[in-house]
């Protein structure tokens, strides 16, 4: 079931590449994807921590290495994550004039790389998949991007590479830091060599700095995030969702599988780093995001800048915060989506994203404001919406983490500059909204036509999942916390 | 049962075969020469796999005493025919451009000659893969370099191609006069040829280490010529490049696999000293950053190649200076299918257009089969997972990492990151951008089909290594 979940996106893209009629082929195998998905999560059993769906073939016994594929709460949710997006993204795709069958394939390519790494249990897999959407990417925003597309693809491309060859230099010091005789990629036997402390706190020091420096690059973390605003402004509005949505999700998510589990002592060591750059997230990105003039910039850096909210959940340490930030994943991915697919409408209508010259467009694109301000309140954190149970979760379980780090009370003063953020993200979100959809109409943009009902379709997905999750965030809760609670104190 | 001596025995005489009918059968199409190489190197290719173990090399005396069948050099000797059989099969496609620069139009009677040197050629290479004496890695050697001094200038009306010969002339030959040198000395402190007898002799005490040690270093010359390592790889772009393109393929694959074989043989002995160890380094450190960087702005896609061979002998130096062999040798096999595949559709593509980068623009709307295989071999150099190249990287940072070579594995993580803007840039030029010739590029069936097959190749052993490491264990 799980393999024919990770299979069906990237033989859908082997059909359309070799000439199955695209849009059909990707339509139905995204749908089946998250039909099955939705099958799968109706029978995991979330009290259980256990990876459930398991199967497992053999690649290479000298190192090891096996094809390990499985599910637990977290990798279920992410997974949806995943299929819901890549539906979505593959929804709003419409008429494509050059390589119509390539654009499709790349995209599901992407999602299929994505799930892939979502559900492996191998780290080797785990890796290797989100490589998969590397050279799809490249292409994507090389070939269908706009705007300075050349220096975007360079840019998250190499960016991309060398930060994944750094996290692969620490996963193979994180393989050969056990002994011989247990040295594992399958992280369940990692988890029980961490159990018998075979991780030195020196290994674990460097592993973490590795892993962090590596996902960081990956996830846009604060020194490394230039890549990601150009990118996404430059992809086309499909690419940008899957990218932003769910791929960006990887780096945080093998935080949460690696460091938790295998590396406490290392995490712990570097907290201070980590809070620093977070800050550096949520402020600084913040702050320039504020000042971007292009809605599609805005909505970049925006998407780097709540990285930051979901980096300080894991930091944090304790169940609150972690559960909080995988919340937050989900959510982000759901809401950022929607609004990049909006945003695409938008170009593709009026050729242009400049925040200046749009303004009322919500008179002649209802529905399209509708959802553009839904996703702007969900991503501002605004009760009702999933994001706003993430962000709730990660503050309280921040403020009081779980390694009561006392010095400066470090994780208060960040857990108070970073509801700052909330501030910032509400101001740059709501102007955005402002200026696009409000005010008056300009002369020229009297004839847009408003989101084909067809299209009514991915939005109300979206949203949907926005909406349940926010009202329902504990049913989410139940099936993620298992995942972590060994690990990790509840909040006391 | 087969004995390993008779695959060579065989494939030479295969040669000197199609040397005869080329001489006295004047009439027949000379690709008919050509296919029968192939079918011939493919017979000798499936035998090798039935070859009985040779007798273990310590109590080796006579014949075996400078000749092993080890499973390394079986692998190796695979190797050089897989390569040669890939070699001959881009020569069919490139013979129309040989006939034009060598016949004059006459007939097609430079071509036989064409067909038949590589099979020599692949003779010398499997005989290297078996030399464990400094004589007959030396004889081997040069059984080599001479089929390659004829192939590199074969298209001699060409004036390019006339530079590049004479540049590879003069330049190895200097290489083999620091080899010759070097074995002297080395013979002279340890009064042995024999690389086992070295090894023993060079533990016994009363050795003069500094001048073993020099001798190394004067092997080590001669071994950086082949292997094109830095400092010694200034001959490689213009000889890459001026040489007819699929002797540059043989040149960057066979060549520098033999070479790599006989580095790992011959540096065993003096593997222990720490002064090898920090030379090899520094070495890979040069070559690495030399490779990268020097590709970087490179236009012309045959140079290209050129600078990303010396590339990637900096990342199979990381493994040398790591000891690892087995992560040397698999990284070989990965270079050999994603280099032969892009010289494969570079043979075919530049007949129609050129070899410039820019040449390729649009291939991707062109010839959809070309495009892909091109960007296969493209992700794959640069180590895209999934791809043979990949693991070949993966191997090789493992090496690294566990030997804690932090110096290596900086510059190593840099000069991949420097890799994905290269290879991508070809990727580019065929996909993003356009051009206004539309018409079909015609590819002859068995290119197709060995195309295919290095695709295949290139992306099973990407997802499944196992046949590769376990032919070593043999």
């Amino acid at each position: 079931m799980l393999l024919f979940v990770i299979f069906c996106p990237i033989v859908a893209a082997i059909l359309i590449m070799v000439g199955a009629p695209a849009r059909k082929t990707a339509l139905v195998a995204s749908m089946l994807t998250l039909a099955i998905t939705l099958f799968l999560l109706g029978s995991l059993q979330g009290w259980q921590r256990d990876y459930q769906h398991v199967t497992s073939f053999s690649i290479s016994p000298d190192w090891h290495l096996s094809f390990t594929t499985g599910l637990d709460g977290l990798s279920m949710v992410m997974v949806l994550l995943a299929t819901i997006v890549t539906l979505a993204a593959v929804w709003f795709t419409g008429k494509i004039d050059r390589y119509e069958n390539a654009f499709y394939g790349c995209l599901l390519l992407i999602s299929g790389g994505a799930i892939g790494a979502f559900a492996s249990i191998d780290l080797f897999f785990f890796y290797a998949f989100h490589e998969l959407a590397l050279i799809p990417t490249f292409l994507l925003i090389g070939i269908w991007g706009s705007g300075n597309k050349t220096v975007a693809a360079w840019k998250i491309t190499i960016y991309l590479a060398v930060g994944s060859f750094i996290l692969l230099l620490g996963l193979i010091l994180l393989y050969q830091s056990v002994p011989v005789a247990s040295r594992s990629f399958d992280i369940r036997a990692l988890k029980a060599a961490a159990a018998l402390g075979q991780f030195s706190l020196e290994a674990q020091r460097h592993i973490y700095l590795l892993l962090l420096i590596g996902f960081g690059i990956l996830v846009s973390l604060f020194p490394f995030h230039t890549w990601a605003p150009e990118a996404y402004a430059s992809a086309p509005a499909p690419a940008a969702m899957l990218h932003a949505g769910v791929l960006k999700k990887f780096g945080l998510y093998g935080l949460l599988r690696l460091a938790i589990p295998l590396l406490p002592d290392g995490a712990r060591h570097w907290t201070s780093l980590l809070v620093v750059l977070l800050l550096g997230n949520i402020i600084y990105v913040g702050l320039v995001t504020i000042a971007q003039k292009r809605l599609d910039w805005m909505l970049g850096y925006s998407s780097v800048m709540h990285m930051g909210y979901i980096f300080l959940g894991i930091a944090s340490a304790n169940i609150l915060g972690v559960t909080g930030a995988a919340a937050l994943m989900f959510a982000h991915g759901l809401s950022i989506a929607l609004l990049f697919a909006i945003a695409g409408e938008i170009r593709k209508r009026t050729g242009t994203l400049l925040l200046d010259d749009l303004g009322g467009l919500a008179k002649v694109m209802p529905f399209a404001g509708l959802a553009f301000g839904l996703g702007a309140f969900a991503a501002s954190g605004l009760p009702g919406f999933a994001n706003f149970a993430g962000e709730i979760m990660i503050f309280f379980g921040a403020f009081k983490n779980g390694w009561e780090i006392e010095r400066f009370c470090l994780f208060q003063i960040a857990t108070v500059l970073g509801l700052w953020g909330v501030v910032i993200s509400t101001v740059y979100m709501l102007r955005a909204y402002r200026k696009a959809f409000m005010g008056t109409l300009a002369e020229r943009w009297k004839d847009l036509v408003d989101l084909r009902p067809m299209l009514c379709a991915p939005v109300a997905l979206l949203v949907g999942a926005l909406l349940c999750y926010g009202f329902f965030p504990q049913s989410f809760v139940q099936i993620i916390t298992p995942a972590f609670r060994p690990y990790l104190s509840a909040n006391k | 049962m087969i004995t390993a001596p008779l695959l060579e025995i065989a494939v030479l005489i295969l040669g000197m075969v199609i040397l005869m009918f080329e001489a006295f059968a004047t009439k027949i199409d000379k690709r008919l020469l050509a296919f029968a190489g192939i079918l011939g190197l493919a017979a000798v290719f499936v035998a090798s796999f039935f070859v009985a173990p040779s007798p273990s090399a310590d109590q080796a005396t006579g014949f075996w005493s400078f000749y092993t069948a080890d499973s390394l050099s079986i692998f190796f000797k695979q190797f050089a025919l897989l390569t040669t059989i890939l070699v001959l099969i881009m020569m069919i496609d490139y013979a129309p451009v040989v006939e034009n620069s060598v016949a004059g139009g006459k007939l097609r009677s430079a071509l036989g000659e064409f067909f038949a040197v590589p099979i020599f050629t692949c003779a010398g290479l499997m005989y290297m893969a078996s030399a464990i004496d400094f004589i007959f890695i030396f004889v081997s050697l040069e059984l080599v370099t001479i089929s390659f001094y004829v192939l590199v200038s074969f298209t001699r009306r060409n004036p390019v191609t006339l530079e590049a010969g004479v540049k590879y002339l003069v330049l190895s030959a200097l290489s083999t006069a620091f080899l010759v040198y070097g074995i002297t000395w080395l013979f002279g402190v340890t009064g042995q040829t024999n690389l086992q007898r070295i090894t023993e002799s060079l533990a016994n005490t009363g050795i003069d280490r500094s001048a073993a040690l020099f001798g190394m270093v004067l092997v080590l010359v001669a071994l950086g010529f082949k292997i094109a390592a830095v400092p010694f790889q200034i001959w490689v772009p213009d000889v890459y490049q001026g040489a007819p393109t699929p002797v540059t393929a043989y040149l960057s694959v066979g060549s520098k696999a033999a070479g790599f074989v006989v580095l790992l043989r011959v540096l065993r002995p003096f593997l222990m000293l720490p002064e090898t160890h920090r030379l090899l380094v520094l070495i890979a450190i040069l070559t690495l950053i030399y490779g990268n960087l020097a590709a970087l702005p490179q236009g012309n896609l045959k140079r290209l190649l050129a600078y990303s061979s010396i590339a990637h002998a900096g990342y199979l130096l990381i493994g040398v200076a790591c000891f690892d062999g087995r992560a040397v040798i698999f990284y070989l096999a990965a270079y050999l299918l994603m280099t032969l595949l892009s010289f494969a559709v570079l043979v075919i593509v530049s007949q129609q257009t050129g070899d410039r980068i820019s040449d390729f623009d649009g291939l991707g709307k062109r010839s959809p089969f070309l495009a892909f295989a091109m960007l296969i071999a493209m992700v794959s150099l640069a180590g895209v997972p999934f791809t043979a190249g990949f693991l070949g990287k993966f191997f090789i940072f493992y090496a690294a990492i566990a030997q804690r070579q932090i110096a290596l594995l900086v510059v190593g993580v840099i000069t991949v990151g420097c890799g994905f803007y290269y290879y991508l840039k070809v990727v580019r030029a065929m996909y993003w951008q356009s051009t206004a010739k539309m018409d079909k590029i015609p590819i002859s069936a068995l290119s197709r089909f060995a195309m295919s097959a290095l695709i295949l190749a290139i992306i099973g052993l990407g997802v499944y290594p196992q046949p590769i490491l376990d032919a070593l264990k043999r």
